[in-house]
């Protein structure tokens, strides 16, 4: 159990090896991709298990890497309740999406797989990372292969959007990375340890320009308006595993960013950026689900309710209390698993007709009705209706952010909820109900075994976290405690965001399954 | 009256003596050897040249010839650099030349005798040995840009190279001989001593503007802008292994020579030097990558890119702290391992009169030849400075040192072009695997000599850029001394 993040980071590169060394048979390959994700996720599984329900950082590896003139890096892992629900939705997701491809990808297939297990080993690797060196590496390490899944198997428009994948990303944490130095300066000689840089106490005229470095970097990453214009060009010229990897986990790094490493290392900054954040927050809802609700590609208005989503995320993070972070952070989850699996429909049909119109459908609820029914509680998954996990995420985020100072941000966002319905029903409808028109359309067969198995498991999350979402808040409150400790206590200056912490059991929501 | 000789202490330069006199050897058995059989010459050169860098002493401090070298760890790290250069060189040559039909066995006694010349650069203490380092150097470098004959462009090249290079090494003898004006020695660590004595040393204008003619020499060798001029031309028209040689070993020379007299006999212009290269590495960036953006022709492409690195390389200069100066040393070790890797593709790719250049020649390149394609982009991901690589850990240290001496614009500079020059490495990536061939690929020749080459390349890309440790720290342990 000691090395076991190591392990479940580095299972996936063993399998980068261990495809490179075999001979080319599209099969073959694909089966062991799909074993080596399985395997990760497996071996993950006992990080839930295992996982003491403290603020602590937990498999803690710690071993000196880099130790060469006056620096010091270590080989540091560990994980809290933050980042223990990120790394379990990762090994989840890459199975999922590695199944989608066994017929979506034809081409170069062990090119393919190698691209997608040596993504798995960047994202892990970026959620376990304690040493903030070690997390750069890994963070950077994510662009290589997606760069190339989007470049090499993406659609007509994908070099421009590999490419500007890559530059946005990149700009913005080459600033995070100079930003990184300076703290490493600040805080003296030692490690790049993320706990040690929690205490420095910088000014709050230094946290001001260094916030705003760490903060472009996870930005553009989460995306926030205005960064956001390389996610719809991404996102539609992904191929589907590329889409459902970006959406679910990728996505997440940038808020998981702004949790781990902004906030807590900048809080004077947090608490002057708060109304700027929150307002870029909610703009980004408004008006990504307005151009959600006029997209004629459902894989581009999928790619705009990413942003609508993620802004609820950034909303609640911000809120900086109890309900407000485990709502954004079980968001983060629910976005994951929702968007991921709304990639995943838009690939079976688009596998099917070479299309992803709106207008090129109409009617398909009669011809494949299985599809018909998972796409449904999927859309009701993310527009967040009472029983999915969709509507706890969304309705911790906005109660905490209307118990905190950002009532007012939290009153206009909550129309996002409603226009998220309009655009996810509205397309629901036009691609599912009505006549059967288009004669094309006729032949369509519904989901096969492998399609279903795909979906089965994100469906029964939606329920489970839906319904009783208990277990996975409470693995996280002990760090979100200690995470709004750490960001308000350090407050020197600046506005305080301030509510009393609530006891999540007293809230109706909490126990669905018990009667009162 | 007593005549004192100089102590010799010949020990202090094993591998410039050993490497001469194997260069001299080969020059009169290359009459011996056959035309066709001149491949031989090449690996008589490279045990001559293993065997060098086996001499190489480690953690020792020796002087020698009365104060004109020292060996000392930063002359080994930089001769190292030297030697795996010139190895590399010979490794890539083999076939090129024959195929350009310029097939000559002097072209190994003259890499040789670059090598020395670079060498001794690393080792000057006294201006005038990096006077005669560079000379020797520079004069074989003039054949080798020109050395296929029969090409108008490689003529070019040499002439070019040959004629700016002249000048400007006129003005770094300019300078030193102000400096010795001022001071009335040209031993490095005498210089700073009394510099430090004596105000009007310090003071006097002649040393200053000796200072600055100095810089001028220099930043023609290591091509800094808006001394660069001379390089997209000199490399393109050069035989591309010359090209790889050139833009990896003489630029770390240069900088040899620059850190030692900058940092140890210049301590009192401090101010004034650092404010200049601060300029200079911010032009030598912008300008290299900007003009980069825009190059079709690959060789010229990496030219630019070369300049743009060495303008990385300069922040670390500026800094000129611990940090910034072992990433000095450490990023030139990871370029020539980067760059000749690079070169070796193109070099593969190439067919005789050099027509497949153009990164639209490299379409198809990744499906056709999957391991190669691979390797190319390792060295292109680590020429960006994209982690897992040497090159990210160099710029990082590069980066930080400027930052911490306070530098933060001068790195945030820094970034914002390497994000910049990401754009025309991914476009040669874009090609190779995104595009789709005009024609068959089908001209590819593999040489064992190469694939070695290719090879040591990828480790010293890859090894440091996962675990620096040993590198790091040697490098750290290798700053100049007096």
């Amino acid at each position: 159990m000691d090395y076991i993040l190591s392990l479940i980071t580095f299972i996936p590169l063993a399998g980068v090896l261990l495809l490179l060394v075999m001979p080319r048979n599209d099969a073959l390959q694909r089966y062991t991709a799909l074993a080596v994700s399985l395997a990760a996720f497996v071996v993950s599984i006992p990080l839930i298990t295992g996982f003491q329900t403290n603020a602590d950082y937990q498999f803690v590896e710690n071993v000196p890497w880099i130790a060469a003139g006056s620096f010091q890096m270590n080989y540091h892992l560990g994980i809290d309740g933050i980042s223990l629900w990120l790394v379990i939705l990762t090994t989840f997701i890459m199975p999922l999406a590695i199944l989608s491809t066994f017929t979506a990808v034809e081409e170069k297939v062990k090119e393919y797989m190698i691209c997608l297990l040596l993504l798995e080993v960047g994202m892990l690797g970026a959620f376990v990372s304690l040493d903030l060196f070690l997390f750069y590496i890994f963070w950077e390490l994510m662009l290589i292969p997606m760069y190339f899944i989007i470049g090499i198997w993406g659609g007509k428009n994908r070099i421009y959007a590999a490419v500007k994948f890559f530059i946005y990303t990149m700009v913005g944490s080459l600033l995070m990375l100079i930003a990184i130095m300076y703290v490493y300066f600040k805080a003296g000689a030692g490690d790049f340890n993320i706990t040690r840089f929690y205490n420095i106490g910088l000014d709050p005229a230094t946290q001001t320009w260094l916030f705003l470095a760490f903060a472009l970097a996870f930005a553009i990453k989460v995306p926030m308006f205005p960064l956001h214009t390389w996610l719809p060009d991404a996102h539609t010229e992904a191929p589907t595993a590329g889409s459902v990897i970006l959406a679910a986990v990728l996505l997440k790094m940038g808020t998981y960013g702004f949790v781990r490493f902004a906030m807590p290392l900048f809080p004077d900054a947090t608490a002057q950026f708060t109304p700027l954040i929150a307002t870029l927050s909610v703009i980004g809802i408004i008006y990504a689900s307005l151009v959600a609700m006029v997209q004629e590609d459902v894989k581009k208005l999928v790619a705009y309710s990413s942003v609508a989503h993620l802004g609820f995320v950034m909303l609640g993070v911000f809120a900086l209390n109890q309900q407000g972070i485990a709502g954004g952070m079980l968001q983060m989850l629910n976005h994951g698993i929702s968007t991921g699996a709304l990639f995943l429909i838009v690939g079976f049909i688009y596998e099917r007709r070479h299309t992803r119109l709106i207008t090129d459908f109409g009617g398909l609820s009669k011809q494949m009705p299985v599809f018909a029914t998972i796409f449904m509680i999927v859309t009701f998954s993310s527009i967040g209706l009472p029983g999915t996990n969709g509507f706890v995420g969304e309705f911790l985020v906005l109660i905490g952010s209307f118990e905190s100072d950002l009532r007012w941000y939290t009153i206009i966002a909550s129309s996002g909820v409603i226009l998220s319905a309009v655009y996810m029903l509205w397309m629901f409808q036009r691609v599912m109900f009505g006549e059967l028109t288009n004669p094309k359309n006729k032949t369509l067969t519904d989901l096969n075994g492998r399609e279903i198995l795909i979906m089965a498991p994100l469906v029964a999350l939606i329920f489970v976290m839906g319904l009783y979402p208990i277990p996975f808040i409470d693995k996280m409150n002990p760090a979100i405690e200690k995470l709004i400790t750490q960001t308000k206590q350090k407050q020197v200056a600046g506005v305080a965001i301030s509510s009393e912490p609530v006891d999540m059991q007293a809230l109706p929501i909490w126990n669905p399954a018990e009667p009162k | 009256m007593e005549l004192a000789l100089p102590q010799l202490n010949f020990i202090s330069i094993m591998p410039e003596t050993l490497l001469s006199v194997v260069a001299m050897a080969l020059l009169l058995v290359n009459v011996l050897v056959k035309s066709e059989e001149k491949a031989y010459l090449g690996y008589l050169s490279l045990a001559g040249l293993m065997g060098a860098l086996y001499t190489v002493p480690w953690g020792e401090k020796i002087g020698g010839f009365g104060g004109m070298v020292l060996q000392d760890n930063f002359s080994s790290f930089f001769t190292s650099i030297f030697i795996l250069c010139a190895a590399m060189t010979i490794l890539i040559s083999d076939g090129y030349f024959k195929k350009e039909g310029c097939n000559h066995g002097e072209l190994y006694p003259l890499i040789l005798f670059a090598t020395v010349g670079m060498m001794f650069m690393a080792k000057a203490t006294d201006l005038m040995t990096v006077f005669l380092g560079l000379e020797v150097l520079s004069v074989a470098l003039y054949i080798l840009a020109g050395f296929n004959r029969d090409s108008v462009k490689s003529n070019e090249a040499g002439l070019k190279y040959f004629l700016l290079g002249a000048f400007s090494t006129g003005f770094l003898l300019y300078g030193m001989a102000l400096i010795y004006g001022a001071t009335g020695t040209t031993k490095i660590a005498k210089i700073a001593a009394l510099a430090a004595q004596n105000g009007a040393v310090a003071n006097n204008t002649m040393f200053l503007v000796g200072m600055l003619l100095m810089a001028t020499g220099f930043s023609f060798k290591i091509a800094a802008a808006p001394f660069h001029m001379w390089t997209p031309d000199v490399y393109e028209g050069a035989p591309t292994p010359i090209t790889a040689f050139m833009s990896a070993g003489p630029k770390a020379a240069g900088f040899a020579a620059f850190l030692r007299v900058f940092l140890i006999a210049l301590p009192t212009l401090t101010v004034q030097w650092s404010d200049l290269l601060w300029i200079l590495a911010v032009l030598t960036m912008t300008i290299g990558n900007i003009i980069a953006l825009s190059q079709d022709n690959i060789k010229r492409m990496l030219a630019y890119s070369s300049i743009a690195h060495a303008g990385y390389a300069l922040v670390g200069f500026t800094a000129h702290n611990a940090a910034g100066v072992s990433g000095v040393l450490f990023y030139l070790l990871s370029y020539t391992f980067m760059n000749i890797g690079a070169f070796a593709i193109i070099v593969m790719i190439g067919k005789k009169g050099e027509p497949n250049n153009n990164v639209q020649d490299y379409a198809g390149f990744g499906t056709k030849r999957p391991v190669l394609a691979m390797c190319f982009s390792i060295f292109l991901f680590s020429l960006a400075g994209i982690p897992p690589t040497a090159g990210f850990i160099g710029k990082f240290y590069l980066f930080a040192g400027a930052v911490q001496q306070g530098y933060i614009w001068l790195a945030i500079i820094g970034v914002l072009n390497s994000a910049a020059s990401v754009y025309y490495y991914l476009r040669v990536m874009v090609y190779m695997y995104m595009k789709k061939p005009d024609e068959e690929f089908n001209w590819i020749t593999l040489s064992p000599a190469i694939m070695l080459c290719i090879f040591i390349a990828v480790v010293g890309v890859l090894i440091p850029g996962v675990i620096p440790n040993s590198v790091l720290t040697l490098a750290a342990n290798s700053l100049p001394l007096p």
